[in-house]
């Protein structure tokens, strides 16, 4: 049993526990620990890549209880690429928090850690009932997160983010009970089994509570009825918390990934692939209303929040396909959008910064003091998220629109491409008002941080680095797919264990 | 006992709902406790119902499943704080806003 698979959870919780009890110690140590933590998560995600790019299907029974009776952490090459997604843009996030934004509220560092806490373990759960637990450690984290800085708008957007999640908890629940009820375990391996096994009348049950997980997920993943609490939530928490919370929507669309190809997948008899009606059309309205949204925002977080819906509408669409060409297209874009977004809401902050009281409202405001740089760098990341070439957006919106074919073309085409032109106008529109239509006043009281702009600088470089390395990261996503078909390999984790 | 069960299992939930939807802080978290204990309930008895059985594999002896009571009993936990962080966030809420709208403004 290879132990390095609980390391990602274990640093977080031990160096977060160790910064509850030094919460005294000042910032210098605390600012430390949490650098040094979270640093370590990267050469630990890029070990684990290694072995999970061995090619099975790795797992660390805790407690050293077998498969199906204890709970088991699985390490697949998809969830070791979360990891690795994970580690670079917390980093980034806290390397920007570094520079004064951890000193805004109480206990930011130990929250920051809890929530890659619960976001690591999200990824590397093997068990329903503990991926329950670890959303409850990564939201309850995410709570305090977004209210860090106080204020009234983060309160009110805070309050409504609060009481929809405790319903989805609640639903959540609800859907693994009911799971249990029928088929007598909660790993997700021998659910597949189980539910591949499926008598008629046990049918109906195990397809509501499918269905439910899926609006559970739908919740997190923030895609058609169910998004209406990110924008205000993501536009009003601060800018390295809103570049950490980009993984959150991921963390959703992972568990809808890992449900609907592992135990709803295609091998699961009578209720095969249930969520793929739903997704396709809820995918393309959450494109269009994304656009919308992102057309009629009144300030630059907010259409950088919209911008996360639209990639969420796109990713959605990937998935749904089902296809291994699109399902590695929507990998590849995942990667994108997940920095670039990110990337996005930390130049939002620079730029309001620069603006006094106006901050990223899209109104005439004051002269910034550095016009050139952050609209170039403006220009850079709205090339990038909007998918012109040569950036990493384009060459993930191309293979997915070249992974698409027959009627549902059709309709991807067309919506990708005119939501595109949407995301751009949005894009321009936002960028003229900020940068050209200004006054002639500057404020003196924002120096632009050059810690702060290295944090943003580097999520950047990872759009080109991103293509400058498509060769290698599409061969890694190629068999990645080809191992979340393969359900045999997961089936194999449950007679490792002596199971079955 | 499985009929009543149900029922109240229905009358708790439509209750949650219901205090759910009058978008005022307390009795938003009002809703959540009712829904949250209906949830308890229900992970509970998807072990199915039986009294008075050990919930202990003993030789030959029947027993009831204790997997569902472990579950209930982290949910439980996990419920417990999530109440007492929203209780706390309505107050700041109300301190902020001045009203217990959870919008954070009367509805016109």
């Amino acid at each position: 049993m290879n132990h390095g698979l609980i390391l990602p959870i274990l640093i977080p919780l031990f160096v977060g526990c160790l910064l509850l009890l030094a919460s005294g110690a000042s910032l210098r140590v605390q600012r430390a620990l949490s650098l040094l933590a979270t640093l370590a998560l990267l050469p630990c995600s890029l070990w684990l890549l290694a072995q999970a790019d061995l090619g099975s299907v790795q797992t660390y029974a805790l407690g050293n209880w077998p498969a199906p009776f204890g709970i088991v952490l699985l390490l697949d090459r998809l969830s070791a690429l979360m990891l690795l997604l994970t580690a670079l843009l917390a980093l980034f996030a806290l390397l920007y928090a570094l520079r004064g934004d951890d000193e805004r509220g109480r206990s930011f560092h130990g929250l920051f850690q809890f929530q890659l806490l619960g976001i690591n373990g999200a990824f590397l759960t093997g068990d329903l009932f503990n991926l329950f637990v670890f959303f409850e450690i990564l939201l309850i984290a995410s709570y305090a997160l977004l209210l860090h800085g106080g204020g009234r708008e983060r309160v009110r957007a805070g309050l409504h983010y609060v009481v929809l999640n405790l319903l989805g908890s609640a639903f959540f629940l609800i859907a693994v009970g009911a799971l249990y009820g029928v088929s007598g375990t909660l790993n997700m391996a021998d659910l597949a089994v189980k539910v591949a096994a499926a008598d008629a009348d046990q049918a109906p049950i195990l397809a509501a509570a499918g269905l439910l997980l899926l609006v559970v997920f739908g919740l997190k993943a923030a895609f058609l009825p169910l998004y209406f609490w990110l924008p205000r939530a993501y536009a009003s928490a601060t800018a390295p918390v809103a570049a950490l919370f980009a993984i959150m929507t991921k963390v959703g669309l992972y568990s809808i990934l890992r449900v609907y190809t592992l135990i709803f997948g295609s091998e699961a008899g009578s209720l095969a692939n249930l969520a793929q009606d739903w997704l396709w059309p809820l995918a393309l309205l959450t494109i269009a209303i994304g656009v919308l949204g992102a057309l009629s925002a009144c300030s630059l977080q907010r259409l950088v929040a919209y911008l996360v819906v639209i990639s969420v509408g796109t990713l959605l669409a990937g998935l749904s396909l089902g296809t291994a060409e699109a399902l590695q297209a929507a990998l590849y874009y995942w990667l994108h959008s997940t920095w670039i977004s990110a990337a996005l809401f930390l130049l939002a902050d620079l730029v309001a910064r620069q603006r006094g009281v106006k901050g990223g409202d899209l109104v005439q405001g004051p002269a910034l003091q550095n016009p050139h740089l952050l609209g170039g760098l403006f220009f850079f990341a709205a090339i990038a998220v909007a998918g012109l070439p040569p950036l990493s957006g384009f060459l993930g919106k191309l293979l997915l629109l070249q992974a698409v074919e027959g009627q549902q073309a059709l309709w991807l085409w067309p919506l990708l491409l005119i939501g595109g032109l949407g995301t751009l106008v949005a894009l321009s529109r936002a960028g003229s008002t900020l940068f050209w239509r200004v006054g002639r006043d500057q404020l003196d009281s924002a120096e632009l941080d050059y810690g702060r702009l290295c944090a943003c600088l580097g999520l950047l470089l990872l759009s080109p680095l991103l293509v400058l390395l498509a060769a290698p990261v599409l061969e890694y996503l190629a068999a990645t797919v080809s191992q979340l078909h393969d359900l045999a390999a997961y089936r194999q984790t449950l007679q490792a264990g002596g199971g079955l | 006992m499985e009929a009543l069960y149900a029922l109240v299992l229905g009358v708790l939930i439509a209750s949650g709902v219901y205090l759910l939807l009058r978008a005022r802080t307390f009795p938003v978290v009002m809703g959540l406790t009712l829904i949250s204990y209906a949830v308890n309930l229900f992970l509970f008895a998807m072990g199915r119902l039986q009294s008075g059985m050990p919930a202990v594999i003993r030789e030959g002896g029947q027993y009831t499943d204790p997997l569902p009571q472990a579950l209930v009993l982290t949910a439980i936990v996990i419920g417990f704080a999530m109440t007492a962080f929203v209780v706390v966030l309505a107050l700041r809420s109300l301190g902020e806003q001045g009203n217990d709208h959870v919008d954070g403004e009367e509805s016109p």
